[in-house]
């Protein structure tokens, strides 16, 4: 099994199709980029993730080559690409506003590239027809970019950046523009034809569930840094930092300081609350300041105080936020701090056990705490 | 619907009389057989045919003409070329005045720029002709098609010069295949413009024509000094037919294409 797996960043053989190398971009005083080095392989769907200006989609455009690094070296299948200008580069970009041109039509949009190229005539004419069944548009060849649905011209824009078989293409918010129940639906169409095309993948976004959903790994970025780059489920299990702890997905973070006890840490968190304990891979000096983030899934709620686990804590039903198949329970601490408990919604919510103010226990196991230093 | 009240009524007789009274009068006068141009002496298309005889009035046609396409091709050129610095350059060092310094004619009043055109071209002794009132004409009308390019422009979306870039073209391709023809509706109207304004300018080209060349205003002006000619009345009657039909025709055109836009995008939506 382990042999299908796809993970050539794992494989100190696999040879990066990109490598940042100690990339810094400045723009002015402002610091977009701060050296920084990664590395991403051939068929990969890199995702950059992160808040507006950290400088995500300045990475994405020095690949593209409308910027151009001010310290550091970026390279494609291991050649510097400063010196060669956007039209000669191997590189395609999807464009957030999908940047279609008006005048042409859905067919010559997608033509526009390969003509270009100086491809011939049949050539291009295989090759539009190959991308618009692909992306299922042959109905829509002959009409203008403005007489087709908002879906239909994100699929033109990713045609038309795919026509030309790119080494690599680039997805700048690709799915911004689209209503929550298309997006979803494009988004395993996007995973679709990356797997049916082999291309290279680099999406910027800032819907973290996006990233997740498509991303064979994902990069979530802050302040021109890259904080942490690995797989979505590594991403949201073990994060490295309370950053990324906070920023993917909801979660409760307590503050507090570790003290080594058998396989794990117990954790003093506030006076008068009992002692938590965590198994986490993670070495901290007794007595360290660190933090403790807890996935709102893996508490439990319940009315009386569980006997068989070691973290268990009393408070009151603060607030209910019921999202329709989960509800998330705020319950505040006698101490104060608010700690979150999601449940599934497996009844009918008229017969839900807890209601505002009602006194319950929260519990999770040994293992489900992520243990962070700092 | 709303009733058309006596008042209402009124109001938009007077109003259409004070705007078109003087030029129906022009028109109808244009068909009279009498030589005096205050009294109707019933209907002739004479005038008409004695304007076609005279070859002051001709050639002084064919000046307007071949000065209104020139300077208003070459104010295309030059202010589509200021629009794209003063939009795409971004900051740079004097952009405030430059700009500025470009929108001023827009204000400037025309004999003061007459005058100092004038003064230039006798300065470095150039022979006031066509080619002078050619000159004069772009100078001021490049400014009028620069600020219509650049308010086209301002709303242009830079992505799609990026996406052609990205997608193989040089920067000249890109201009060419992608910018020019989404901004062209704005540089034809731009030349339309410069086109007219040069048409009917009368206090620029007095200051800067010579001997050697008249257009159809000073023509017109300066035989009207001499006494109003029926001749004259069928010259403006042909002037504004052509220019009624110019503009019908472009918003016709206009409304059609936006018209048939709406159904389209209209047909697009559904599934």
């Amino acid at each position: 099994m382990s042999e299908t797996r796809f993970e050539p960043w794992n494989d100190p053989q696999a040879q990066p199709l990109i490598q940042f190398q100690n990339v810094t971009k400045r723009f002015g005083e402002f610091t977009a980029i701060d050296d920084q080095t990664i590395d991403i392989y051939e068929r990969e769907f890199f995702a950059l993730l992160g808040p507006s200006g950290c400088g995500k989609t300045t990475m994405m455009r020095m690949l593209a080559g409308f910027e151009a690094p001010t310290e550091g070296r970026i390279l494609l299948a291991g050649q510097d690409i400063a010196p060669i200008p956007p039209n000669k580069r191997a590189v395609n970009m999807m464009f957030q506003s999908y940047a279609l041109f008006p005048h042409l039509s859905v067919w010559d949009n997608i033509a526009f590239g390969l003509r270009r190229d100086g491809m011939a005539r049949d050539g291009i004419a295989a090759r539009v027809e190959e991308m618009l069944k692909l992306t299922r548009l042959e109905k829509f060849a002959r009409r203008k970019p403005h007489q087709i649905s908002g879906g239909q011209r994100q699929r033109v824009a990713l045609a038309r950046s795919l026509a030309k078989a790119p080494k690599l293409l680039l997805l700048d918010e690709p799915l911004g523009a689209l209503d929550a129940k298309l997006r979803q639906d494009t988004q395993f169409e996007l995973m679709d034809i990356q797997e049916k095309t082999g291309t290279t993948f680099v999406i910027v976004t800032h819907d973290q569930e996006e990233a997740m959903t498509v991303a064979s790994r994902v990069a979530v970025m802050d302040h021109g840094r890259i904080i942490q780059a690995d797989t979505p489920d590594r991403i949201y299990e073990t994060p490295t930092s309370v950053y990324v702890a906070d920023f993917i997905g909801d979660v409760t973070i307590l503050e507090g300081t570790a003290r080594r006890a058998g396989a794990g840490y117990e954790i003093t968190f506030a006076e008068g609350q009992p002692t938590l304990y965590s198994e986490y891979d993670v070495a901290l000096a007794d007595g360290a300041p660190c933090h403790l983030a807890i996935r709102p899934e893996k508490v439990s709620i319940s009315a009386e105080k569980p006997a068989d686990r070691r973290n268990a804590l009393s408070g009151k039903v603060l607030d209910i936020a019921y999202l329709g198949n989960i509800s998330t329970y705020h319950v505040a601490l006698p101490s104060g701090q608010v700690v979150k408990a999601q449940t599934a919604n497996t009844q009918r919510l008229s017969r839900r056990s807890f209601t505002w103010e009602d006194p319950v226990w929260l519990s999770w196991t040994d293992t489900a705490a992520v243990l962070l230093e700092g | 619907m709303k009733r058309l009240t006596w008042f209402n009524a009124t109001s938009l007789t007077l109003g259409f009389a004070f705007l078109y009274l003087p030029m129906v009068i022009l028109v109808v006068y244009s068909f009279n057989r009498s030589e005096l141009v205050t009294v109707w002496a019933g209907f002739s298309t004479k005038w008409y045919g004695e304007l076609l005889q005279d070859e002051a009035f001709l050639d002084a046609a064919w000046v307007t003409l071949q000065v209104a396409v020139v300077s208003s091709t070459v104010a295309t050129v030059l202010g589509t070329m200021a629009a794209l610095v003063m939009i795409r350059a971004g900051r740079f060092w004097g952009r405030t005045l430059f700009s500025g310094m470009i929108y001023a004619p827009l204000v400037m009043p025309e004999v003061i720029t007459g005058l100092s055109l004038l003064l230039l071209f006798i300065g470095i002794g150039l022979d006031r002709g066509v080619f002078t009132i050619i000159l004069a004409h772009t100078t001021f009308s490049m400014c009028y098609v620069s600020v219509v390019v650049s308010s086209r422009l301002v709303s242009f979306d830079r992505s799609l010069e990026e996406a052609a870039l990205d997608l193989g073209c040089s920067h000249a391709q890109a201009f060419r295949l992608v910018t020019l023809p989404i901004i062209a509706p704005a540089v034809i109207s731009g030349w339309l413009l410069a086109f007219t304004l040069s048409l009917d300018d009368l206090v620029i080209a007095s200051f800067t024509a010579g001997p050697s060349a008249t257009t159809l205003p000073i023509k017109i002006w300066s035989s009207i000094r001499l006494g109003v000619s029926p001749e004259i009345n069928a010259l403006s009657t042909i002037l504004i037919a052509i220019v009624a039909i110019g503009v019908i025709s472009a918003s016709l055109v206009t409304k059609r294409a936006s018209l048939r836009r709406e159904a389209e995008e209209r047909a697009a939506e559904q599934p």
